[in-house]
Formats: structure tokens, sequence, C-alpha cells
């Protein structure tokens, strides 16, 4: 029996070694341009944290943290759809925006056709009834009559020294 | 890295917003859409940033901050403002300056609010700003550089005050749409420029002439280069008063940017959005001027009464002009708890498109006795007027201080929310405060 060459081990070799630079390259494409990004020079963002919606607190908030049914870091009430109407509302706008408006559920879809017309917000797809939902059921006008009242909660009392200030 | 400088978020996107979009996110955005998209692991780093799956984020606009980071307080400054100014948005950026903060005699530049409706320009050269005048009733268009405008013209000082059209929305029910300004989308400064009169004059005005308009170099929030953010205007009269500016200064300083560095219009007695900034171009027009958020609602009420919540077609709507008397306390600060053995000096600034302010006057059982206040006559028509007085109680317990203004037209203001409008504008109601006398 003629002993033929054995062509398989240096083929398998060849074809490792092939499939080893294939994935390299892969690796390269997927990640290549990350890895060398960390390599250029280019400012540091500051601490993400210290950019977290401050709800008016200001420092650090806990991301999660829900107080009194309210999303501190947002503002925004935690209620059902609070998820996607976070998502997609404080992807262009802040938050207060949504907060400090109130409307039906018919002035709230005006809003978002005003804002589809003019302002570059896309189709909305099956979120729009759950957002929908939830802002009208969270932010709907309050009967406030012809005048609220001072809202006596939110004042800070001081006392003020008049002999000091004159 | 050695060269590694820290600077903050907005600090970059101020910079170049789609460099910071690349730079932060690895987001890179279409040329012809503007619309953002995200490299791999950028939306995965957003989302860990922002807390939660971001919807739609490849149709995130190109560079904006994600509000979900934008709006936090701590680390974000507005250029060229003080603290204590209370952000409604920031982008657009619209800040209003809180009742006691307006105390002082003009509104320092630093505590002045702003009402943005784009992006400000990103650089401005000053040495190579012009100002252009052309339309259908100008005789000939003609562009001046900032100096050819100084040295050209007259230079003159106003104390004009400015208010945002929508000063006050806050109050409306049923509620309205738009920034909710609470009192204070108001001030009041000493503007230097030159008469707009002037200007128009060495143009050219043909005698066809309907109304002034401006255009400048603020840019649209959807990154649309051709997209025009705010074009409004002012009647012909109104653009020749002696008080309507193209100012440079500001209490004898710069214009802050986001106030209109380095030209922009100034009519006091009219809505604020009138004066417009970064200024450009002026357009003279044989029409009233249909520039964006001229026309439709904005900037209008309806030409007749209508009732609270009543939907109003936009034929039926006129634009704003005259600003109505209104009034403010800033001195003390509402929440003031004082003994009652002192009486409680007050101070505040009422002002009006009329003539002047003829009285001011205080209150402290609801309106059912009023009392007069000091007011001393200002400098110049359209700027506001300070008043004064001395309140004492007389007993013990929970008070309310409330002040009326009324004009040289016998204008006064109402207790209650004036006219209901569609888009909550021109609320004047009067102005009060808490105070606790022990």
């Amino acid at each position: 029996m003629s002993k033929r060459p054995d062509v398989l081990p240096p083929m398998l070799a060849l074809l490792n070694l092939a499939m080893i630079i294939f994935a390299l390259i892969l690796l390269f494409l997927l990640f290549g341009e990350s890895v060398m990004k960390s390599y250029q020079n280019r400012p540091v963002p500051m601490d993400m944290n210290a950019y977290r919606p401050g709800g008016g607190t200001g420092g650090e908030v806990d991301q999660d943290q829900i107080k009194d049914g309210i999303h501190v870091a947002t503002g925004l009430i935690y209620a059902e759809g609070f998820d996607i109407v976070r998502g997609t509302c404080t992807a262009c706008h802040s938050a207060k925006l949504v907060t400090q408006n109130r409307a039906t559920r018919e002035g709230w879809t005006e809003m978002i056709r005003w804002m589809q017309a003019k302002q570059g917000l896309w189709d909305l797809g099956a979120n729009e009834p759950i957002i929908l939902k939830y802002l009208a059921t969270n932010y709907a006008p309050k009967d406030i009559g012809r005048r609220a009242n001072i809202d006596v909660e939110a004042i800070e009392w001081y006392v003020l020294d008049l002999e000091k200030e004159q | 890295m050695p060269d590694k400088k820290v600077i903050g978020l907005h600090e970059l996107y101020e910079k170049d917003p789609i460099e910071a979009d690349k730079l932060l996110w690895g987001r890179t955005s279409d040329p012809v859409t503007r619309r953002g998209f995200l490299q791999k692991g950028a939306l995965t780093a957003l989302s860990l940033a922002l807390g939660s799956n971001m919807v739609f984020a490849n149709n995130f606009p190109a560079g904006m901050i994600p509000a979900g980071l934008a709006h936090s307080n701590l680390p974000f400054n507005l250029p060229g403002k003080r603290a204590g100014l209370v952000v409604l948005n920031d982008k657009p950026i619209n800040a209003e300056t809180p009742p006691h903060l307006l105390d002082d005699a003009l509104t320092p530049n630093d505590l002045f609010f702003v009402r943005n409706n784009g992006i400000p320009p990103a650089s401005i050269d000053v040495s190579s700003w012009t100002l252009t005048i052309e339309g259908e009733s100008a005789n000939q268009k003609k562009t001046y550089t900032l100096a050819e405008l100084k040295s050209k013209f007259e230079n003159v000082t106003y104390q004009l005050t400015l208010e945002c059209g929508g000063n006050g929305r806050k109050e409306f029910n049923p509620p309205a749409k738009g920034n909710q300004w609470s009192t204070g989308a108001v001030g009041c400064a000493s503007w230097t420029g030159v008469r707009l009169k002037d200007v128009l004059k060495d143009v050219g005005v043909k005698s066809n002439a309907v109304y002034v308009a401006y255009y400048g170099k603020d840019t649209h929030l959807s990154g649309d280069p051709n997209k025009v953010v705010i074009s409004r205007g002012v009647p012909i009269k109104k653009a020749m008063e002696d008080e309507s500016l193209i100012a440079w200064a500001m209490n004898g300083k710069d214009i802050p940017v986001l106030n209109g560095y380095p030209l922009r219009l100034v009519f006091g007695g009219f809505p604020a959005s009138c004066s417009g900034k970064w200024l450009s171009q002026i357009v003279i027009r044989d029409q009233v001027h249909d520039g964006p958020k001229m026309t439709g609602q904005s900037y209008r009420v309806p030409c007749k009464p209508v009732a609270p919540g009543t939907k109003v077609p936009d034929d039926e709507m006129c634009i704003i002009e005259e600003m109505p008397v209104k009034s403010l306390i800033t001195f003390p600060k509402t929440g003031a708890t004082i003994k009652r053995t002192t009486s409680l000096p007050i101070r505040g600034k009422a002002w009006t498109s009329a003539a002047n302010i003829k009285t001011v006057e205080w209150s402290i059982d609801f309106g059912s006795s009023w009392n007069p206040c000091a007011v001393p006559v200002s400098e110049n028509r359209y700027s506001w007027q300070a008043f004064s007085a001395n309140v004492s109680f007389p007993e013990t317990g929970y008070f309310e201080v409330w002040v009326r203004a009324t004009d040289s037209d016998g204008a006064t203001q109402p207790m209650l929310l004036p006219g209901w409008n569609p888009r909550g504008y021109l609320n004047n109601a009067c102005h009060r405060i808490a105070v606790k006398v022990s």
C-alpha cells in the first residue's frame, strides 16, 4: 500500500488559521472601532450619575427610587405605562414638559399630533394608546375654578426680621 | 491619557451636538434625515445611562441631549445666568425669574428670563455680523455691519420692559399647552442701540408698508438648517415709535447669548416674541407678516371673547399687540413670617403698554379695601415703575397681600383670571403673596 501523503493535518491547520483570521476580522469589525476609540483623546463625560434627573432635589438620585407614588428622578407619577412614557417623552424633552401640563385624552392627543407635525416626533405605534392612557389618567385637568388658591403647601415659610432688614 | 479633559455634557453638546453624540454614545447621524443611528453598543450605553430602554432610539434626532439626562439641575447652569432662575424646559431653553429676584430697579442680565424657541447660534463673530433690510415695501436692499449701525445712527438708551405673551399661562383653566410660565417671564433692562425707524428711513420705506418683521440666526430644534425657528414682527406704526430699538447692549453690557447677543430688536409693550433675537434680517412687508409663529394660534387670542375651553378656529384668532397692565410684588418673598409689632414694607414693579402707571394699590382683605402705594414716575414709556408701601396688619394670623395696578388708560388688573384663551396668553391677574403675622 503506497502511503498517500497525509494532506489532512496541514489542510486542517490552514483551515483553522483561516477561521482564526476570519474571527479576528469579525471581532475587529464588531468592536474595533470602540477599542480604537479608547486610544484616542476624547472628552470624558462627567459621572453619569451627576446627570441623572434631579427632580428638583439636586445631587445624585437613585434611578429607581419611587417616593409617594412619584418617580423621584423624573418627577413623573409612577403608574401603569410609566416606562414607555419615560422612554418616549424624555428622549427629546424634559419630563417637566409633561409634569407641568394637564389635559384630557383629547388634549394630549392634540399635543402628540402637534409634535408629530412640527417637532419631528415619530409614529408611536402600539405605544400611543398606552402613553395616552397614562397621560390622561395621571395628568388630567384639575378643576381649579376661575382662580386657584395660593399653593400654601408649597410655601417655604421663613422668618423675616424687619429690624435687620431696615 | 494625560490630555483627557473633563468637560460637562452640556458644554459638549453646546460646542458640537453631532460630535457630542458621537463621542458620548457612538451615535452618528444620517446627514439627510438628521436621524441619529446608533453604533453597536451605543444603544446599550444610552439605555443604561437613562435607566430604561430608549424606545425608538433610532429615530431620536441627532445632536439632542436625551432629556432624561439633560434636565438634571445639578451641573446644569444656563450660560450667562445666575442660579435661582426656574428652568421650565432646557430644549429649547426656557427659564423664568421668581418674583423676589425681580427686586432690582433694572433686571440684571444674569437674571433676565429666557424664552427660546430654537437653539442660539453656536458661534458668533461680531466683526462679521451684519443686518440686512429688505422686503416688498423697502426701497432697496441694504446691509449694515454692527460697526456701521453704531456709527451711522444716533445711539439711544431706553428702559424697556419685555414680557412673554404667555407669562402667567400656568393659571388658566382649562389648562393651555406649552411652557407653564408662572409670573417670571418678565424683566426690565436699560437697552442701548439705534432707533429702528432711523434705520428703516435710511433704507427707505414705501407708503404701502404694513408690517416690519425679523429673522434671526437661531436654528431649529430639528436640526434642519433651512427651517426658520420663529419670525414675527410688529405693525409699521409700532416699528416707527421712538422707543423701538435695534439694540446691542443691555444694562451697559453685551446682551447675554441666551437673550440675543450680539443684536436684537426691543419693542416695549408688545409680546416679547416680537423682539427678535440674534437679529440678522429685517423685512418691511406690504402685508401682515406670515412667518413661523405669526399665524395659526401662536401669539393670538380669540377676536371675540369665548367661554373657557372653547375650540376657536384659526381665522377667528387675532394677533396680540399691546400687552395689558400688570404688577408683581418683589419684596418680600412669599412665605414671610413677621411680628405683629412691625409694619411690613412691600415693594414691586408695575408696567403697561399705555403711557404710564397711574396707581398701584394693596389689599390684605381680598379686595374689600384697597390702599395706595407710592409709584414714582419712570424714566420713559414702556419702562416698569417701582412701587412701595407699608402694610400694617390688624391682628395675627394668615394674610395674603394682593396688589393691583391701574394705568393711564384706566385699565386695571382683575383679581380672577382674565378672558380664557386657547393658548393661555395675557394673564394679568393680580399678584399675591402669603404672610404670617405672629
